[in-house]
């Protein structure tokens, strides 16, 4: 899985530009599907999402697998005469990690934040103290204007057991669904992995995606935040604990039913898992699962420290754990 | 002029009816089919000319900011609370009209020879002032006013640079987003090739409730949200951006708050206003949120945009636009709709 991750993260596709995570993602699918039976579609909605559905048997669930293609990242707010860029956050972007990082624009323009003089070191700055540096001399020469987006530039790097890589922070779920795409024999159900647009900034294309989908049983899969690191906030969620079953987060209470069987199927399969309660932060989870009528819906998060920051650290274990949960979990009938 | 009825009309977030009443008969004329929905938006269509099978909404939302009444005190003041965003500084000394009848009161503030050293760097909330309405009694009050009227800046409309070649600088209340309806109400004059929705919507300024409902049921393929946003172009120490400028045009949003705008649409704004010579600005992004936000959500996803005609000193007592950036605004919006079925096929 390492080397679909480091591609995935490798990509540039904050919130809205999600173009060229999408392309990638469609030829990996296509590339997956080629050596399979056919009764499978591919389509990408109007607001960018691209779903791919199996078709099942008239025994078996609608399912909506769900993982998003965005990353956090900025957006330029003005370009002052010096040509230094102003900017705003795409999504949840920490002032704390921002001086000294690079970025990298959408149109390939690379830039530096600074940080102004400040009067006070000992507080944390707002993020309209910060600008970025794209190297130029004057406002006529900036190539970056008003409205682009770029996200954080930061390399892959394995350290031991554990990888590190900006934008694990979906496309690591993205990757999940992608192997289990390839791994998942027959199943009696019709699944739809469905590659979100616009998490980042409001849960945006899951929630038109569930809309077109309209499935009865839904799993997004995200990371989440981990208690395992000096002085954290409480939390029992620990990298390489295996995968984490979501009870409850900032914006949902996952369906019981949908956690507890997940719960059985890594308990049946011997496969390593923990529940995770997480305070602050939700995943598409939470849009699908207020679609139309309302849809039993779970999560599966990879556990991840420093996320939003642009090191964020897994342990692909977790993550092959996730996958086999859900190749288990959706091989066979489901009872809720 | 249509413009000047509307911004003196008076139309708090759920109580529209002064504003759509206006635009009812602006638009009569204009209209293949009219009907208000059970929001309370009115749903206008101007059918196409046959060349496109798309359905277009373009919105506008007749609502503005405004307070409520929410108690009346025994001497006769009155309680109220807030409706929409409204910068407690701006409240004090205000004179404001109340109700359906229009009822004069003023905020109340103390005056400079009764307040203490200090007092006066610091911000009164919403909740410490109330409305004066000159009443004796509650009895006397009650009269007048009842819980739940709600209450408008008393402005006028006037104009400000009146010269040829000028600006054509207007003032008044509730620009936003009554300039917006102002420009739908003249791109329904037109016919496209295909069928359009012009929306006319409510409660914008208290989370787009009424773009969301009508938006579900006229189930577009595109949407076009028309709002009036904030210039900020006070002298600042620092080389920032004020958000947008007059006399530059419409602005178009690439991203705020609420929404992204799809890349084709924005892209359709911009090079329509560099082809015809029709000045337009970008919006700074992370800014505000429109009818847009909730249009782009519903049903599958629709592919939607912003463009606002700029206004200095919006959600306040007076604001201040220019008719030439208005009348920009509503040619790049008729030039961006023909050109619009091209622009969807990519």
């Amino acid at each position: 899985m390492k080397e679909i991750i480091r591609k995935l993260t490798g990509i540039c596709g904050p919130s809205g530009s999600e173009g060229p995570v999408r392309e990638s993602i469609r030829a990996e699918v296509q590339r997956i599907l080629a050596g399979k039976a056919k009764g499978t579609e591919l389509r990408t909605d109007a607001m960018g999402n691209l779903i791919v559905t199996r078709h099942g048997s008239p025994s078996g669930l609608k399912v909506m697998l769900a993982a998003h293609m965005d990353e956090i990242g900025v957006v330029v707010t003005h370009v002052d005469e010096k040509g230094f860029c102003r900017f705003a956050n795409v999504g949840g972007v920490r002032a704390t990690a921002l001086w000294g990082s690079r970025v990298l624009f959408t149109g390939g323009a690379v830039g530096v934040i600074g940080l102004e003089k400040l009067e006070d070191p000992s507080r944390v700055p707002g993020l309209d103290r910060f600008y970025i540096d794209t190297g130029i001399v004057g406002k006529a020469d900036c190539r970056v204007k008003v409205g682009d987006v770029g996200c954080f530039l930061r390399d892959y790097a394995e350290m031991g057991r554990l990888i590190t890589a900006k934008a694990l922070d979906d496309r690591i779920g993205c990757a999940i669904l992608l192997q289990a795409l390839d791994e998942l024999k027959d199943s009696p159900h019709e699944i739809s992995f469905v590659f979100t647009v616009q998490e980042e900034v409001g849960l945006r294309g899951a929630t038109t995606s569930a809309f077109g989908v309209e499935p009865n049983l839904a799993i997004a899969v995200d990371v989440t935040g981990t208690g395992d690191t000096p002085e954290a906030h409480p939390m029992s969620v620990r990298v390489g604990s295996g995968a984490a079953i979501k009870v409850k987060d900032g914006g949902m209470l996952a369906h019981v039913g949908v956690k507890d069987w997940l719960v059985r199927t890594a308990e049946a399969g011997g496969i390593p898992y923990q529940l995770e309660v997480l305070e602050g932060g939700t995943t598409d989870a939470t849009s699908i699962q207020t679609s139309r009528a309302g849809v039993p819906a779970g999560v599966l998060s990879v556990p991840c420290r420093y996320v939003h920051s642009p090191s964020e650290v897994v342990d692909c274990g977790d993550a092959e754990a996730v996958v086999r949960i859900l190749t288990a979990g959706l091989s066979r009938g489901i009872q809720l | 002029m249509l413009l000047q009825k509307l911004s003196e009309a008076t139309g708090v977030s759920g109580n529209e009816e002064p504003v759509r009443a206006l635009l009812l008969e602006a638009v009569r004329g204009l209209a293949d089919e009219c009907r208000i929905d059970t929001m309370g938006n009115m749903i206008v269509l101007r059918r196409g000319t046959g060349g496109s099978p798309l359905r277009v909404m373009v919105a506008a939302h007749m609502d503005e900011i405004g307070l409520m009444i929410t108690q009346i005190e025994d001497n006769g003041v009155l309680h109220f609370a807030k409706v929409g965003g409204i910068d407690d500084r701006l409240l004090p000394a205000k004179p404001v009209l109340i109700g359906p009848r229009k009822v004069n009161g003023v905020v109340t503030f103390k005056p400079v020879h009764l307040t203490e050293k200090g007092e006066r760097d610091t911000v009164v909330s919403w909740k410490q002032l109330c409305i004066d309405i000159g009443a004796a009694s509650r009895a006397e009050a009650e009269k007048l006013v009842q819980k739940g009227d709600t209450a408008v800046f008393a402005t006028d409309y006037c104009e400000l640079d009146t010269a040829a070649g000028g600006w054509r600088t207007v003032a008044g209340k509730a620009f936003d987003d009554r300039a917006g309806c102002a420009v739908v109400a003249e791109l329904l004059e037109d016919r496209y090739p295909f069928d359009l929705y012009a929306v006319f919507t409510v409660q914008e300024e208290v989370g787009l409730r009424g773009a969301r409902t009508a938006a579900f049921s006229v189930k577009p393929d595109c949407g076009i949200a028309v709002d009036c946003t904030g210039a900020n172009e006070t002298p600042k120490k620092k080389d920032l951006s004020p958000s947008t400028r007059l006399g530059e045009g419409p602005a178009i949003t690439i991203r705020d708050n609420s929404f992204i705008a799809d890349p084709r649409l924005v892209d359709l704004f911009f090079s329509t206003g560099s082809r015809l010579g029709i000045p337009c600005q970008s919006k700074m992004p992370n800014v505000g949120g429109t009818d847009a936000g909730a249009i782009h959500m519903t049903h599958e996803g629709v592919p939607s945009i912003t463009m606002a005609v700029p206004c200095r000193y919006i959600h306040a007592p007076k604001g201040i636009l220019s008719l030439r950036d208005f009348e920009n605004t509503v040619r790049l919006g008729r030039e961006a709709l023909r050109r619009l079925p091209e622009t969807m096929k990519q």
